[in-house]
């Protein structure tokens, strides 16, 4: 690799409301890493003081549009930036509540780990069922559960392990089997294993969150996954210099590729080798997950964008679409309309041939006699698509395996599915 | 072989040229805001390893207040004459001798706020469909929320209650007539980001963000640059200082920091130990706390 050693990126998503006190936990983190300047925190002691509060409120950091201020909620998606000699962090921070569960699922889509946040004194809440399930949805790799305001309950180890308790006893429903999950007994209050150790919870021998978050394996789940590249664009300069030239433009999406390797074209189907693999004047070896290059072959096949290149990895495209939808628009979901599909870069036109069932995100019942989905629901749909989209099984491989509806007379975005 | 220090995440170079890439596809003719500030030299830079060994398919668009420092026009004018790339400029003195917008009086007068209508003039008249920015989601907390793609009406208004979801990597670029976009591919970065990379790829910069020996005066503890665009008040006297400026707006709304910082090294280590953030030198945002956000609202970028 041309260059191997560089700054990790850790996607994190954080959801919940302001009473579990994740702003507070997000507002420490920031403060502990010396991510926050002065004149932001002379911003929000001021804040503090006209509001008539007692401390400076670090939740102020995050809620950023005025209608966040005024009703003292957040209804968007925030991205919050903070760094360590180690590694770069991104929070997409979302509310907890139902009406904003579209926010949540954006933010897990790109997560490489959830922090869910539950008040010590009241465990599990039924927002926490609700993250829970699209933590499994979106398959984010880690889950890391804060037991927060451990202040409030004396610092006492039985109570952490009552709440740890009633989450194995939650999880040992089948739905979440396959999520990976850490407990933490934390104060963002008074910044008790939050970026250092506890001083008031000898009892527990674990790494403090930051530590934690400064160790998860980045992008696990893409990159010994098969390899998929989407193209974006065809190069040919045609200038004197670069006459011949002709590379395919894109971004891995999973797995590795490597000069020399075949790869096959689709939806042709036809072969070729890698020649080149070229990022900007440099030529590299390999190129895997993330990364964006340029491929060039051996000899010319018919490529354009939307196609993908793949190895020997089977890769069927498939018309008939069964898929778990969350759907994102003031208009439902209604069964016979057409919608575009957008897969990767890839686009097509779908038509919802059935629905299959909705699912109560808070109590996982499935609700089998559902005729549309509406907003922040969230079900199984049958869509039949007009050609073969280039899609893996979301639960197998999570970087080729989502796409999104567009509304085809808005062109909003209405919502996201994952193949099954 | 390049051996990088390592400091700047490559991840966010591939995502941001996965953008660039993505709007040369979906738009029919974007364009790229050009300051001459490093933002958007590091956008120029992206947009060059995009497409390379092509050229780079998008226009620079500056808007022009006419209170440029002159450093930044001569950087503007060399960068693109250098890259071979089509420099589009438009005039915000253009929009006052129409009389469509008034200039502002007294001591904080500035012409930041009446670029927007320049700038609305300018995609309207060249019909361009996206707008490639260098905003950054760090900078302050209304842009935070925004997204890579930011669909605008056809004021240019933003509404920050009517944004596409944007999930995973994929980017929903269509629009109805009259709507167009604005790009941020760097969403993503940090300042600090923004540096290494210069850093590390070597970037030439103008010389106001490097230390120099400036003309200067004191307001509201704040080193102003003297210049011509300014209205001073009697008592407040112009001196020379070292100085450099961490970002590049106009002359009548940057405010410098003393520095003796004149190599990237030494900003960079000056940026890590800085206690004031970066648009806390941009005097366009003190007017109040949602003060983005209002123009934001009303089409600025």
């Amino acid at each position: 690799m041309a260059i191997s050693k560089n700054k990790e990126v850790l996607r994190i998503a954080t959801a919940g409301s302001v009473d579990d006190g994740k702003s507070t936990l997000i507002g420490r983190l920031l403060y502990e890493t010396n991510s926050i300047t002065t004149d932001k925190l002379l911003a929000i002691e001021e804040s503090s003081r006209r509001k008539g509060l007692g401390y400076t409120d670090l939740s102020l950091l995050t809620d950023g549009l005025v209608a966040e201020r005024e009703q003292g909620i957040t209804i968007d998606v925030a991205h919050i930036y903070f760094s360590t000699p180690k590694r770069k962090f991104i929070i997409a921070d979302t509310p907890g509540h139902v009406e904003y569960t579209r926010n949540m699922v954006t933010g897990a889509s790109n997560a490489d780990v959830s922090i869910v946040l539950v008040d010590a004194r009241n465990g599990l809440a039924e927002q926490t069922h609700r993250h829970l399930y699209i933590s499994h949805l979106l398959k984010v790799p880690k889950v890391i559960v804060c037991v927060n305001k451990m202040d409030l309950v004396d610092y006492d180890e039985d109570r952490f392990n009552e709440v740890v308790q009633d989450f194995k006893n939650l999880l040992g429903n089948d739905t979440f089997k396959n999520l990976s999950i850490d407990f933490i007994p934390v104060s963002s209050l008074h910044g008790e294993n939050i970026a250092n150790d506890a001083r008031q919870m000898g009892w527990y021998k674990g790494d403090n969150l930051l530590e934690v978050l400064e160790n998860i394996e980045v992008h696990p789940d893409t990159k010994n996954k098969p390899a998929r590249f989407p193209v974006q664009l065809v190069i040919r300069p045609k200038s004197d210099d670069f006459h011949d030239y002709r590379g395919y433009a894109g971004k891995v999406a999973s797995g590795t590729f490597s000069k020399g390797d075949t790869i096959r074209a689709l939806p042709s189907g036809m072969t070729a080798r890698i020649q080149s693999i070229d990022q900007f004047e440099d030529s590299l070896e390999h190129a895997e997950a993330t990364e964006s290059v340029t491929i060039r072959l051996d000899h010319d096949i018919d490529i354009s964008r939307g196609d993908m290149l793949v190895k020997d990895e089977e890769l069927r495209g498939s018309k008939d679409l069964v898929s778990n939808i969350c759907w994102m628009d003031n208009a439902p979901l209604v069964n016979g309309k057409t919608y575009k599909l957008q897969h990767g870069v890839n686009e097509t036109r779908v038509k919802v041939a059935g629905i299959n069932f909705r699912v109560e995100t808070s109590n996982l019942i499935k609700d089998e006699t559902a005729t549309e989905l509406g907003l922040n629901d969230v079900g199984q749909v049958t869509l039949k698509s007009s050609k073969a989209v280039l899609i893996d099984r979301y639960e197998e491989n999570r970087a080729n395996g989502a796409f999104i509806l567009i509304d085809e007379f808005t062109n909003s975005t209405v919502g996201v599915g994952f193949a099954s | 072989m390049k051996i990088f220090d390592g400091q700047f995440p490559r991840e966010l170079e591939d995502e941001a040229i996965y953008i660039m890439r993505e709007v040369a596809a979906q738009f029919e003719r974007p364009a790229i805001l050009f300051s001459g500030g490093k933002d958007s030299i590091t956008l120029v830079r992206l947009a060059q390893k995009a497409f390379y060994p092509g050229k780079i398919p998008f226009p620079l668009l500056h808007v022009d207040t006419g209170h440029n420092f002159p450093e930044t026009i001569a950087f503007r004018d060399h960068l693109a004459n250098e890259l071979g790339l089509e420099l589009i400029v438009r005039y915000v003195q253009d929009a006052i001798d129409q009389k469509k917008v008034q200039e502002e009086s007294g001591k904080y007068a500035s012409r930041n706020a009446l670029q927007t209508v320049t700038l609305l003039d300018a995609i309207e008249e060249l019909k361009f469909d996206a707008c490639l920015g260098g905003a950054r989601r760090d900078e302050e907390k209304a842009r935070a929320k925004e997204r890579i793609f930011s669909v605008r009406d056809d004021f240019g208004q933003w509404d920050s209650k009517k944004q596409r979801p944007e999930l995973f990597d994929m980017l929903n670029g269509r629009i109805n007539v009259g709507e167009n976009v604005r790009v941020f591919p760097i969403s993503n970065w940090t300042e600090i980001d923004v540096w290494n990379y210069i850093r590390e790829e070597g970037l030439e910069i103008p010389s106001i963000y490097y230390a120099h020996e400036r003309e200067i005066f004191e307001r509201d503890g704040m080193i102003w640059p003297d210049s011509p665009f300014i209205n001073k008040a009697e008592d407040e006297a112009v001196s020379k200082k070292i100085v450099r400026f961490r970002t590049v707006g106009d002359m009548t709304c940057t405010a410098a920091v003393e520095s003796e910082a004149d190599h990237i090294d030494r900003v960079i280590e000056e940026i890590l130990s800085a206690t004031i953030s970066e648009r806390g030198a941009r005097i366009d945002d003190k007017r109040s706390e949602a003060a983005m956000e209002k123009r934001k609202n009303n089409g600025y970028f």
